[in-house]
């Protein structure tokens, strides 16, 4: 099967949700080009948003609509020679207009998981739950007619038991999507020996249509990404628990979140991350990582109480961050959550104590905003880690902790065989974390 | 044309900032100031320089596209908002493409030539961030032949004047030509960093020239420009006052601090059609002649120039135009340095419109302020050196690819001069 042929019938499962959504736009464009291209003029491309909730379809239309404007708006001279033939449409925004239109009108929206019977193609984006993914793929693959390929966005269970366990006989492969999949460069992609041949090549030029970085990652649970995230996210948590002896908790979450932004010039603290990401889903995913990893303890007492109690984090539908660790308000952090009061503690009120308990970031270390920018990062690394390191403040102490112990965690995705090296652990870091450098390096 | 009946003079220039990506206080998802706010802005900086709007007879408004980045026609009724004391006074609004600001100052000049006006108000402004610069290229789009904006470029006037350059490279040199755009990129940013009014008055770039020989890319652009080689998205407006000897005279304006209009040129071509030759901007060439001839004057005697440089390409033929350079080595000319603030013949000293904006129907008054500033010392730090043997000063604004062109000769006017006269006439 060619691979326009292949694209024409495909399926997002989960579409309403964060990844879904994303996974469903990159897809909604690709499959739009393709129907646009002059050889594939009356081919008739249908792309499924399959979801359980009514309401989350409703808000996805809006959300494509939007996303697409702005991605034609950016492509608008390749797409007057696509509409070269259409008389009709002269200005850009005509042009831009008629593109959204060919675009949304590709995409149908259901709650009815049936739809997927008719698709050659099926991106699956629920839950981390693996009972649940299985159960889908194993009905839909028993009712489809065409042998469909099953392209699974899951962060970290293993493909080989999903194939196993739905009797998909090698129809499936893990193409792990960065949140958010229309911003985020990379692309895990975890095969399996089972898979056709045919069905990676696939994989490989439906990545690079979408300009997306590829990554191979071996099938073990967490894969690279959520390999380093898991441990990095615990190392944390672990930190703020140590640091709780001499400080309230959460002043401690404080001092860490702002040790791994600041200090270390990452886009986002620690705790900001597990926020964004969601407590739950962290949970879930160590919990899926936690059988098999033998010899280590994938675990928080902290995160499974403050689930337990409600604080989760993730994203509202609009995008807004919803409170976790750290309250927000209008996109910044604004609190912590104290598990003693089960309530949030203003920053304000002790962020001056907990500042210069850390000691001032060194001047050489530049914030992860100007940092990116540079195009020879080493000038600035060099003599920012040195500074960490010759620091007396607990700050900087702090933080070098934390970059080798985020350092050891890559090394050791590559001597466990996860990663196939060091360089695509640091691949990963910098396209699927924004992370300004890898963390495999020789600044420490 | 024939040399003027009668002495006219331009003064009390204003300028608002031109606002736009590169100034601080620009932010796309914020409300900014309307076509109201600045044309207030722009009106009362000259009322407030020549005792107010009783001395003024008639208003003139160049702009180009309110009625499509505004959704905002008849903008010579704004005048009266501008000051009450404007009310029942004529006012008029043209358009001309980006040439409109010129085409007011040339209203202005023949009101006063006509007798029918001592002193008009001219005003140029545009307001256009109100739309993304993809969106802005369809509205300008309209400066050229609407039968052809199907077979143009997205970005319609990039993609142009990346057909004159690319001619350009072909004819010539490549290499050289884009030495010269990136001299011409540098000269615009020094300038602009001087005037505080300026759009890139903030730019902070150390090395301008390597930034402007980065690689055009078709992909996301034009083929042969990249985006320093263009003016950018601005809004912002500028005033001026054309004013007859009895203008001057009742508003109190000393000849000290103003500019004679010695001459001009005003040439249009077939809208219709494509330019005769990709590398030669023949209208301008003319209006450029005209205005010569009619100062009698030469180049020779030019102290400072404000030119039409939409984009970098449109500055080095502008200079070729104007036979500083022979046809094919303006790039050359521009790179050694001679157009620079302290170069042979200095070009757009506040930083022209790819450094201080290019508010499209705003820029034909701006460049007659710069003039007016350079020749009257009133140009702070822009000031550059002005020989009196070189007295005169030009502005050369241009709508469309060539298609209208008003060039204007100024000179400070000579008190001396005028003194003589007054006996005489006793």
């Amino acid at each position: 099967m060619q691979y326009t042929t292949r694209i024409q019938k495909v399926s997002v499962l989960g579409a309403a949700g964060k990844m879904g959504s994303g996974i469903l736009l990159l897809t909604a464009i690709e499959m739009a080009d393709q129907m646009l291209m002059p050889g594939n003029k009356g081919k008739v491309f249908i792309l499924n948003a399959i979801d359980t909730s009514d309401e989350g379809l409703t808000g996805l239309l809006k959300y494509l609509r939007s996303q697409v404007l702005k991605a034609a708006e950016k492509k608008v001279v390749a797409l007057r020679r696509l509409y070269a033939d259409k008389a009709g449409l002269i200005e850009n925004s005509e042009i831009i207009d008629a593109y959204i239109l060919d675009v949304m009108s590709i995409v149908r929206t259901t709650t009815r998981v049936e739809a997927a019977y008719d698709s050659t193609l099926i991106f699956e984006a629920v839950s981390e739950n693996q009972a649940l993914k299985e159960k889908l793929f194993r009905q839909i693959n028993e009712h489809n007619k065409s042998e469909p390929w099953f392209f699974t966005n899951t962060s970290s269970v293993p493909i080989g038991g999903l194939n196993k366990n739905a009797l998909l006989e090698g129809r499936i492969l893990g193409f792990h999507f960065y949140n958010p999949p229309a911003v985020q460069k990379l692309v895990e992609l975890i095969t399996i020996a089972e898979n056709p041949t045919e069905m990676v090549e696939f994989a490989q030029k439906y990545a690079s249509n979408l300009r997306k970085t590829v990554v191979p990652s071996n099938d073990v649970a967490g894969f690279i990404g959520n390999g380093h995230f898991m441990r990095d996210a615990l190392f944390g948590i672990q930190e703020a628990e140590r640091l709780s002896d001499e400080m309230p908790l959460y002043e401690a979450i404080y001092c860490v979140d702002r040790v791994t932004r600041d200090f270390l010039s990452r886009p986002m603290g620690i705790f900001q991350l597990i926020d964004y990401v969601g407590l739950d889903v962290v949970q879930f995913i160590l919990r899926v990582m936690q059988p098999h990893m033998s010899g280590e303890k994938l675990h928080s007492s902290l995160l499974d109480e403050l689930v337990l109690n409600g604080v989760k984090g993730g994203q509202f539908s609009d995008g807004n961050q919803k409170d976790g660790f750290l309250k927000y308000s209008k996109g910044k952090t604004v609190g912590i959550f104290d598990k003693l009061s089960g309530s949030y503690i203003d920053i304000a009120t002790f962020s001056e104590t907990a500042d210069s308990w850390l000691g001032a970031v060194p001047a050489e270390v530049l914030p992860w905003k100007a940092l990116v920018k540079v195009v020879d990062k080493d000038i600035f690394l060099l003599p920012a880690f040195k500074a960490l390191q010759v620091s007396p403040d607990k700050g900087a102490g702090l933080a070098v902790a934390y970059a080798l112990n985020s350092r050891k965690t890559a090394l050791k995705l590559v001597s466990d065989g996860v990663a196939r090296n060091e360089q695509d652990v640091n691949t990963v870091l910098l396209t699927g974390f924004f992370h300004a450098y890898g963390p495999i390096n020789n600044y420490l | 044309m024939t040399k003027p009946s009668c002495k006219i003079y331009m003064t009390a220039g204003y300028n608002t900032i031109s606002l736009g990506t590169g100034r601080r206080e620009f932010n796309p998802r914020t409300e900014r100031p309307g076509l109201e706010h600045y044309m207030k802005e722009a009106g009362q900086g000259v009322l407030s320089q020549i005792g107010g709007a009783q001395n003024i007879d008639e208003s003139a408004v160049g702009n180009f596209m309110s009625a499509r980045f505004n959704k905002q026609a008849h903008l010579g009724a704004f005048m009266p908002m501008v000051d009450k004391g404007l009310r029942y006074k004529p006012s008029i609004s043209v358009e001309g493409a980006c040439a409109s600001g010129g085409l007011a100052l040339m209203t202005g000049i023949k009101s006063v030539l006509a007798g029918t006006a001592d002193s008009v108000l001219c005003i140029g402004v545009e307001v256009q961030n109100t739309v993304k610069a993809i969106y802005c290229a369809d509205i300008l789009a309209g400066a050229g032949w609407f039968s052809k904006r199907k077979t143009g470029h997205a970005y319609f006037f990039p993609g142009q004047f990346s057909d004159r350059a690319g001619a350009y490279y072909n004819e010539f040199s490549r290499e050289a030509a884009r030495k010269g755009f990136a001299r011409w990129f540098r000269n615009a940013i020094e300038n602009a960093r001087l005037c505080p009014t300026a759009q890139e008055h903030h730019n902070t770039v150390v090395d301008l020239e390597a930034l402007a020989l980065t690689e055009p890319n078709p992909r996301s652009f034009t083929d042969h420009l990249n985006v320093y080689d263009c003016s950018k998205v601005s809004d912002g407006a500028s005033g001026i006052a054309v004013m007859s000897e009895a203008g001057l005279k009742r508003a109190g304006i000393a000849y000290a601090d103003a500019v004679e209009v010695i001459g001009w040129g005003h040439a249009v071509d077939d809208i219709t059609e494509d330019p005769p030759q990709l590398t030669v901007l023949t209208t301008m060439r003319e209006a450029i002649r005209q205005a010569l001839g009619s100062a009698a004057i030469t180049i020779e005697q030019l102290a400072t120039i404000e030119l039409h440089d939409c984009f970098s390409i449109a500055g080095i033929l502008a200079v070729e135009a104007l036979g500083f350079a022979s046809h094919g080595k303006g790039a050359d000319f521009v790179a050694a340095g001679n157009t620079a603030r302290d170069g042979k013949i200095p070009i757009n000293t506040t930083g022209g419109l790819i450094g201080w904006g290019h508010p499209t129907g705003g820029t034909g008054v701006h460049m007659a302020v710069t003039i007016w500033e350079q020749l009257t010392g009133k140009a702070g730090p822009n000031q550059v050196t002005i020989d009196p043997s070189r007295p005169y000063g030009m502005t050369i604004n241009m709508g469309g690819d060539d298609k209208t062109v008003v060039a204007i000769v100024y000179k400070k006017a000579d008190w001396k001069a005028h003194k003589l006269l007054e006996k005489t006439l006793l």
